[in-house]
């Protein structure tokens, strides 16, 4: 027998790529696909296109000295044509400031959202990886912050930082310096949550072959961390990270109601709401407009999250 | 188990002393408190002084600290106010149940939050109360007919209440129950206080000034109890020993509510365990929004006027309690499910 007999040839993997009737879906096609039959968060998603293009979108039709001008002889008109949703107690213009509050609320969920995850990313990746003294140390401190409840705790922090803190400006505009401490307590206080997340993943991973495959070839340590076992804990992060931002816009304006938020001028829906409760037999409009606004981008991103959830992490189910 | 029970305890310890001083670190700059015992007369600057050096506030903060842990009635401290440490203190310390006097009421602060406690109990226990109840019907129900009519709508409906800001909730309640109900001549729920002042505080005014509140917070809460019964009934559901059930011929009903549902509310015991020590700190802006004198609007109330000993109390009792019920929990968890063991 001189000649070898053929390797056994296999259809499928003898074709390129290229060729193949169904290339194999990637992760992020995957998710699409399962985030797709999720109808409320398609839903969802639209919803939260609608809100950003309002509050973007308005800002080309509203100046912002509109939304901070105020006239106190045009105090607490109800909706009409020339103010679509009313005035305020102190004459401004109810609509030009939810478009302009709304800039600010939802750059106070994202900025506190990357806060939040960034801390939690390391210190439960710290804790989850090493083990030991540093994951006792880390997830007591963790128990420590969640002893006090979030709410109790972002009161107290506000107070603490209520100093004067000056304006400042960014990207051409003024903003209240209490919306920097805002975003930094909410992300303060958030983390330990996620921490925890992302700890549970890092102790399951780092326990997996591949991550003793990149030991034994000498990968290094924050390269391990980062490179090989934090790309694979991506989904609930991402997942818990938009839930996140429905939760900060929310903490945000339950302590700008009351009263230790943002001051104004600035505006967010959250200050906007701050003493409206005195006017609910006679302005309705202050309260109803930010209030419907609250609810709609926490709706929408919830639902967003609820499908990402389905999507990208099948096993967690939602609880 | 009473070697765990032990441990736990022997942890706990340390993380409330941690957070105690945390807390109290960042009381420091919560506002001026001899303003706030000043009241609308100014203080003038040797009277700031002088109470500053009586009232301790002149001392590091980690005397401070040890001064409101420990008492200062082992140390000499600076009575009169002259500069010179010339006699004992009188407080007895938090570790001794004397959480110092509150500036605001001028009456010991536990008086002060313990006056309160019922108030934010009687709200908050009957909200909890109707959610786990409402919760385990609805769930169980869902779970049993998934994806039917009512466990969509039911499950959008929760949905949409739990992403409602509980302000917004509170005050389109409200504005329907209260205010329009009012205009259209209909019999109309009271929106503020716990009771007309001109009734008194009878067992029924206290009831009816409760459904709004109460509604406000059930709505709320109420999402994440049902999705989670639903989803631990679903998975008993699906167990053999369910099947086993089945196949013996045993009645619907009794497969349901003994076989599966007593296995399935297993982790519904630790979820309302670890929730109740929250439920004395009352719900802020709930109690705020229908000034329901309770637990939260005390602490907001306290914390704007720089309240210090109030303010800490509070915090120290949520946190005391929180760390006593996940012990507590964890035991009753054992209890119940045989196949856990800490050893």
């Amino acid at each position: 027998m001189t000649e070898t007999s053929p390797a056994p040839v296999s259809n499928i993997a003898a074709l390129p790529l290229d060729q193949l009737d169904a290339p194999p879906l990637t992760l992020g096609r995957l998710a699409w696909l399962r985030f797709r039959r999720h109808k409320m968060a398609l839903a969802g998603m639209a919803l939260l296109g609608l809100l950003i293009l309002y509050c973007v979108g308005g800002g080309f039709v509203f100046s912002e000295k509109y939304a901070n001008y105020n006239d106190t002889s045009l105090a607490l008109q109800p909706p009409s044509a020339a103010h679509w949703f009313g005035t305020d107690t102190i004459g401004r213009d109810i609509l030009a400031r939810t478009i302009y509050g709304g800039q600010i609320s939802l750059l106070i969920g994202l900025t506190a959202v990357i806060l939040e995850v960034s801390a939690g990313i390391v210190v439960g990746a710290l804790a989850g990886y090493f083990g030991g003294w540093v994951d006792n140390l880390l997830m007591r401190f963790t128990e420590a912050i969640l002893i006090i409840p979030q709410i109790f705790l972002l009161l107290v922090m506000a107070k603490f930082f209520a100093g004067d803190i000056p304006d400042i400006n960014f990207l051409g505009r003024e903003f209240s310096g209490s919306v920097i401490v805002i975003v930094v307590i909410i992300g303060l206080t958030s983390w330990p949550y996620l921490a925890r997340i992302v700890r549970a993943e890092f102790l399951s991973l780092k326990e997996s072959e591949f991550i003793l495959a990149a030991r034994a070839t000498g990968t290094s340590t924050p390269e391990i961390i980062f490179l090989h076992i934090l790309p694979n804990c991506i989904a609930p992060i991402v997942v818990s990270a938009t839930l996140g931002v429905a939760n900060a816009i929310t903490l945000e304006a339950y302590i700008s109601f009351l009263g230790l938020g943002v001051r104004p001028p600035t505006a967010t829906w959250g200050n906007m709401l701050e003493g409206a409760y005195n006017y609910i037999e006679s302005a309705y409009w202050m309260w109803l407009f930010p209030g419907l606004l609250i609810l709609f981008i926490v709706l929408a991103i919830n639902f967003v999250g609820d499908g990402l959830r389905d999507a990208l992490d099948p096993r967690s189910r939602a609880v | 188990m009473a070697r765990y029970i032990l441990r736990r305890i022997l942890q706990g310890i340390p993380l409330i002393f941690i957070v105690s001083l945390v807390l109290f670190v960042l009381m420091q700059n919560m506002g001026d408190p001899l303003a706030t015992m000043g009241g609308r007369s100014v203080t003038r600057k040797e009277d700031r002084e002088r109470l500053a050096r009586q009232m301790g506030l002149d001392q590091p903060v980690i005397v401070q600290y040890l001064f409101w842990l420990a008492g200062n009635d082992w140390s000499k401290v600076d009575f009169d106010g002259d500069g010179l440490a010339e006699s004992y203190g009188t407080r007895r310390g938090v570790l001794r149940g004397d959480f110092g006097y509150s500036l605001v009421a001028r009456q010991p602060a536990m008086e002060v939050i313990a006056s309160r406690i019922p108030n934010t109990l009687i709200l908050m226990l009957t909200s909890e109360f109707i959610v786990i109840v409402g919760a385990l019907l609805i769930g169980v129900y869902s779970a049993l007919k998934q994806y039917s009519l009512l466990d969509n709508l039911v499950t959008t409906f929760s949905f949409v209440g739990y992403s409602m800001p509980i302000f917004f909730l509170a005050l389109s309640l409200m504005y329907i129950f209260a205010v329009n109900f009012k205009r259209w001549g209909l019999p109309y729920l009271p929106t503020v206080g716990m009771y007309d002042p001109r009734v008194g505080s009878t067992p029924g005014q206290v009831l009816l000034h409760m459904i709004l509140p109460v509604a406000a917070i059930a709505v709320n809460s109420f999402s994440a109890y049902s999705r989670y019964i639903r989803s631990t009934m679903l998975e008993a559901l699906n167990q053999d020993y369910v099947r086993t059930a089945r196949s013996k011929g045993l009645p619907r009903r009794e497969i349901i509510f003994i076989h599966a549902l007593k296995n399935a509310s297993l982790p519904i015991v630790t979820i309302v365990g670890l929730d109740l020590p929250f439920l004395l700190g009352g719900a802020l802006v709930t109690e705020r929004i229908f000034a329901w004198p309770g637990m939260g609007r005390l602490f907001i109330d306290h914390v704007s006027r720089g309240d210090t000993p109030v303010v800490m109390g509070i915090l120290m009792l949520i946190a005391v309690s929180v760390v006593f019920f996940q012990i507590l929990t964890d035991i009753v968890y054992a209890w119940l499910d045989p196949r856990i063991r800490y050893d």
